[in-house]
């Protein structure tokens, strides 16, 4: 494929007996947004977590970009050009919501060994950070504690992060999870205007979402997957169904 | 006062105190109080290098007091050897070569163990700290060449120009004008990106690290300047007491650093010389209050055990209260009394 920015090839990782990927192949083309759906305990998490880093596969090759980063370091793969956010809120709480965006913002201006100058007076990131704000809808939020705000709210803050890192792919963990419907329709709004112009892995768990966004979708069960295609292709396949609703 | 917030004002008025009221107490024939006034201040400095590390890093590094200890020996090894002949190439007095060796091998010390400390997290972290700073504190014992465990008197205070440190009031100045320095510096550190990153990192290492920061080497700069900081205040601490032994390192002067810290407030400028304030106060104030008290409790004890009673010495039971109750009911330390509720 020759739009391919990420390629996943026979992934494999089992905790003691479990298999929780189990030989995945999967490829994330260009500017597409690729949804991953699955039931509970599919795997989808332990998957995303070694694209981005955080735990290593036991036999499978990551490529990115045409290079091979299944052993990378979670950071190395951030500066690569992979940016997340995560199904469990991961924010620094005690910071105001504009420092943590401008942390990301941060990260991909060179080294951040600057002693000096007072980070908050470094206008070009500052003002990077609150046009990423404003662009989740939360610039009226800058200086508040991010503790203080909501979950709904810190969910937007996970992708105005992500976006701030400008990265080439996008992996965005459940971002509706634990959303109430206005929350969730705003974030699929959200999700839409990014649609595009962004190459965006999305791990979700909202159907509706999910067939409202993706292009193409891929379906884990049992850390396999059983199927890729667009979302009238997989509505209308019988593995999936058959993972969804049990026996026929 | 409008304008100013009540931390600035808090930082005026310590600041200020410790800057007028020492040359009060030599013309009022207190040169006692010269004395702990400079002690104070040492401790704040090293106190404030351990914030940096342990308040806005949150590494709670339990073996801060090694570096005091070698940069105590980084002057009274030199000075030795000036003296009484032998290693030619450290033989000195001279303070700014003393002061290099003291922060230098400081800062070196800190980055060999920091580099292994920091490939542990939580609990881990803590204990290897502290095993290092043992390790130090048994090395000097085992040198007897410069006193083991009886310790090293420093005969010869560092040369430095201009000033004479052999004056206690030179001294003290010398000590207090470092403490405004290193505050400064700290503040300007933890304001920058690097402390952006520092800070993220102690919320949210999972976090900083999906942004592309490799925290490790964060960390580990930040250590090693607390580390050659430490490094320096012990170079004050040995031409303060002229004399220097591996008790300056032994776990409770660690402990006690993490006190004034925790005490005073972390992550705040003020708050680690608040702490030291407070302990060298509380320290100095208990145990005048229990001489005061020793009479009214002596009869008894002398009645029951036949022994005169010396109620001073067990300060430590007092001031354990104090630090328990501080822990327990203040949130944030001297420093979040002082700031108030906010939110």
């Amino acid at each position: 494929m020759p739009g391919a920015i990420l390629k996943v090839e026979g992934l494999n990782k089992s905790f003691g007996g479990i298999k929780a990927t189990d030989d995945v192949n999967l490829s994330v083309e260009e500017n597409e947004l690729h949804a991953i759906i699955g039931p509970n305990g599919a795997g989808k998490t332990t998957l995303i977590a070694q694209l981005s880093g955080q735990q290593m596969p036991d036999a499978g090759r990551v490529i990115f970009r045409g290079r091979d980063i299944t052993r990378a370091a979670a950071h190395r793969r951030a500066r690569l050009g992979i940016a997340r956010s995560f199904q469990i809120t991961s924010l620094v709480m005690d910071m105001s919501v504009l420092d943590n965006v401008a942390l990301a913002v941060q990260a991909r201006h060179g080294h951040s060994f600057r002693f000096l100058r007072p980070a908050r007076k470094v206008a070009p990131i500052r003002d990077a950070a609150m046009a990423y704000l404003a662009e989740v809808g939360l610039e009226d939020r800058a200086e508040r504690p991010t503790v203080a705000l909501s979950h709904g709210e810190h969910r937007l803050m996970e992708i105005a992060i992500a976006l701030a890192a400008e990265a080439p792919l996008l992996l965005l963990d459940e971002p509706m999870a634990g959303l109430g419907a206005e929350e969730s329709a705003r974030m699929v709004a959200l999700l839409k205007g990014l649609k595009g112009s962004r190459t965006i892995l999305l791990i979700e768990h909202d159907m509706d979402a999910v067939f409202a966004l993706a292009d193409r979708i891929s379906v884990l069960v049992y850390g396999h997957v059983v199927a890729t295609g667009d979302p009238v292709s997989i509505r209308g396949n019988d593995a999936v169904r058959h993972a969804y609703l049990g026996e026929e | 006062m409008a304008g100013l917030s009540r931390t600035a004002l808090a930082t005026i008025v310590l600041l200020g105190l410790l800057a007028v009221l020492p040359p009060i107490f030599v013309w009022t024939g207190n040169a006692f109080y010269v004395d702990l006034a400079t002690r104070l201040v040492i401790l704040g400095i090293a106190a404030t290098s351990l914030n940096l590390i342990l308040g806005y890093g949150g590494l709670i590094s339990f073996g801060h007091a090694a570096f005091l200890g070698i940069g105590a020996y980084g002057v009274g090894i030199p000075a030795y050897h000036a003296i009484f002949g032998g290693f030619p190439a450290v033989a000195s007095f001279n303070g700014f070569f003393q002061v290099l060796l003291s922060t230098g091998v400081a800062a070196l010390f800190a980055l060999i163990t920091g580099a292994i400390c920091l490939r542990t997290k939580g609990v881990y972290f803590i204990m290897i700290t502290m095993a290092f700073a043992q390790m130090v504190y048994y090395f000097f014992v085992s040198l007897s060449t410069y006193g083991a465990d009886d310790g090293l008197v420093i005969n010869m205070r560092s040369e430095v120009p201009l000033i004479d440190l052999n004056a206690p009031l030179q001294l003290y100045y010398l000590c207090f004008a470092s403490l405004v320095a290193a505050m400064l510096i700290v503040r300007t550190i933890v304001n920058s990106r690097f402390g952006m990153v520092l800070q993220g990192a102690k919320g949210n290492p999972e976090r900083m690290v999906s942004m592309g920061y490799n925290i490790f080497r964060y960390r580990l700069t930040a250590y090693v300047i607390s580390g050659a900081m430490a490094g320096y205040a012990g170079a004050l601490l040995g031409n303060f007491t002229t004399f220097i032994s591996p008790d300056m390192m032994d776990w409770t002067r660690s402990g006690e650093l993490m006190f004034m810290v925790i005490l005073g407030g972390a992550a705040t400028t003020l708050g680690p010389v608040m702490g030291a304030t407070l302990f060298i106060v509380l320290e100095e104030v208990l145990q005048i209050v229990l001489d005061w008290l020793e009479p009214v409790a002596e009869p008894a004890y002398t009645a029951l055990t036949g022994r005169d009673l010396q109620l001073e010495v067990y300060w430590h039971l007092p001031f354990g209260i104090v630090l328990i109750l501080v822990v327990l009911f203040v949130r944030g330390g001297l420093m979040g009394l002082i700031r108030g509720r906010r939110d």
